[in-house]
């Protein structure tokens, strides 16, 4: 059984809020950057990017990371995951990153990309964007910027389809 | 997608989606190695063991190389320096390099099929870094990466293979990689080099550089190996420079954007000439950095199958 929590209008209105927000903590885009997580968290970094510009005007670079590298159950896979594209187009050196991804769960992912960006350089901070955040947090990660709260149980899976990927937007769970 | 083996003995042994895995996965460790930090945790806490039973100096350095920056914790084993030149069975020395806790064994042997005797009594990956006359596994990869790179396929190209392939290892193992892409195959040298036999891989055979050359898009170069060059398989190193030696009026033959390869370590003015080597359609030192990038992507694939 998929229930749809988001359509494409609110995830629309989602990623508008958190733009704003995004540049009301951070005073503007002054040394400001995006980096999605692969894939989901990119195309949502590209669109925050777009919502930021409409709003004040000016681009910000927007970069992707794979974490693959650097996951931590590596050894417990039965597979290897696949290695997708980092492509981080400023030096993140004193840069105010703003980390992008779809779904906030374990917390895991993000801990790997947290290390991913300290081996490209040394952002002044990093802060945290996400679209869903389900809890059941494994480590202690808390996001800055959230699109939506949705309790689950560890059993449920969420999931994010963009138009990016060739299907319409929705956020659903079963 | 994952490998089907826990070991890479050689490229005739792979399916095609295979080598396409490992050739998207390496691009992503290329990305690796133009940072600052040229190192990922991945293989944290595993140990790869190099036993090279035979000289080789850049194979070496690059899965050493390709070993630290997966972080993985590395021993390297030369026969001359080891116990295999007290007389230990090649089964033995690898029994023992697993009882040390070798997860990885990159192996060279000068007889063919070494590694395979080898993949049958250990349970760590065995990598193939080059048996006998046989095939170099990741030698293969690491040009097809290349070939890539700079004209985007593989598939319908005309890749010239020139110069001593019965002893070339890494020519068999281009040969099975370039057929199993679509490729056509041309292998140029003079007749003791190039037997007939090996037409039996689906290539065609040119024992005149003008015409083998004629409108290809890759040369590769193999190295004229001097020391297994005691049979009289050509009058002398002169002579076959005159006949087989790449120079740039040979190269004019190929198209205007074709590429030269060679594995190394060259020899100037034998099988190539220095204005060749050192052009701008010589993309011999992008080989040597994609090597570490594909031998990276082949350790982690392996990492992750487990019996």
């Amino acid at each position: 059984m998929s229930k749809e929590l988001l359509n494409k209008q609110d995830i629309d209105r989602i990623l508008a809020r958190i733009a704003h927000e995004i540049l009301e903590k951070n005073k503007g885009t002054g040394n400001l950057c995006l980096v999605g997580i692969q894939r989901g968290g990119v195309h949502l970094a590209g669109r925050l990017s777009k919502k930021i510009k409409e709003i004040e005007g000016n681009d910000i670079p927007v970069g992707s990371l794979d974490i693959a590298f650097y996951r931590d159950d590596l050894n417990i896979r039965t597979e290897q995951p696949a290695v997708r594209k980092t492509s981080v187009p400023c030096r993140i050196d004193d840069q105010k990153v703003v980390l992008v991804d779809d779904v906030l769960f374990t917390g895991r992912s993000i801990r790997a990309a947290l290390d991913a960006l300290m081996d490209i350089g040394r952002p002044a901070n990093i802060q945290l964007a996400v679209l869903i955040d389900r809890g059941h947090r494994e480590l202690p990660i808390k996001p800055d910027f959230v699109g939506k709260n949705i309790p689950t149980s560890m059993g449920e899976v969420v999931r994010v389809v963009l138009e990016e990927e060739g299907a319409k937007d929705t956020v659903t769970i079963e | 997608m994952k490998l089907s083996s826990k070991d890479l003995l050689g490229i005739k042994e792979l399916e095609k989606d295979e080598i396409t895995l490992i050739l998207d996965t390496a691009s992503g460790f290329k990305d690796v190695l133009k940072r600052d930090i040229k190192k990922v945790p991945a293989l944290r806490g595993k140990t790869a063991v190099n036993l090279f039973f035979e000289p080789s100096t850049r194979t070496r350095t690059s899965f050493e190389l390709a070993e630290k920056r997966l972080s993985l914790d590395v021993l390297n084993l030369a026969a001359t320096t080891s116990s295999v030149a007290k007389g230990e069975s090649l089964i033995d020395t690898s029994l023992n390099v697993q009882a040390l806790g070798a997860d990885f064994m990159v192996v060279r042997h000068s007889s063919s099929g070494a590694p395979h005797l080898l993949s049958r009594n250990v349970t760590a990956s065995i990598i193939n870094a080059g048996d006998g006359i046989n095939e170099h596994p990741t030698q293969a990869l690491l040009d097809a990466f290349t070939i890539q790179e700079r004209m985007g396929t593989i598939e319908g190209l005309k890749i010239a293979i020139v110069g001593d392939i019965v002893h070339s290892r890494v020519a068999k193992s281009n040969i099975y990689l370039l057929k199993k892409f679509g490729a056509e195959v041309r292998l140029i040298g003079p007749p003791t080099l190039v037997p007939e036999e090996i037409l039996s891989l689906g290539v065609k055979r040119y024992h005149d550089m003008e015409l083998g050359l004629d409108t290809v898009d890759v040369v590769m170069m193999l190295r004229i190996q001097k020391e297994r060059q005691t049979g009289g398989y050509f009058p002398s190193t002169l002579e076959y420079f005159r006949f087989w030696g790449l120079t740039s009026e040979r190269f004019a033959s190929a198209k205007k954007n074709a590429i030269v390869m060679h594995p190394g370590p060259m020899n100037r003015g034998i099988e190539i000439a220095s204005e060749i080597a050192d052009g701008s359609q010589s993309v011999i030192l992008d080989q040597v950095t994609n090597g570490i990038a594909v031998r990276m992507a082949v350790m982690f694939l392996l990492a992750g199958i487990r019996e």
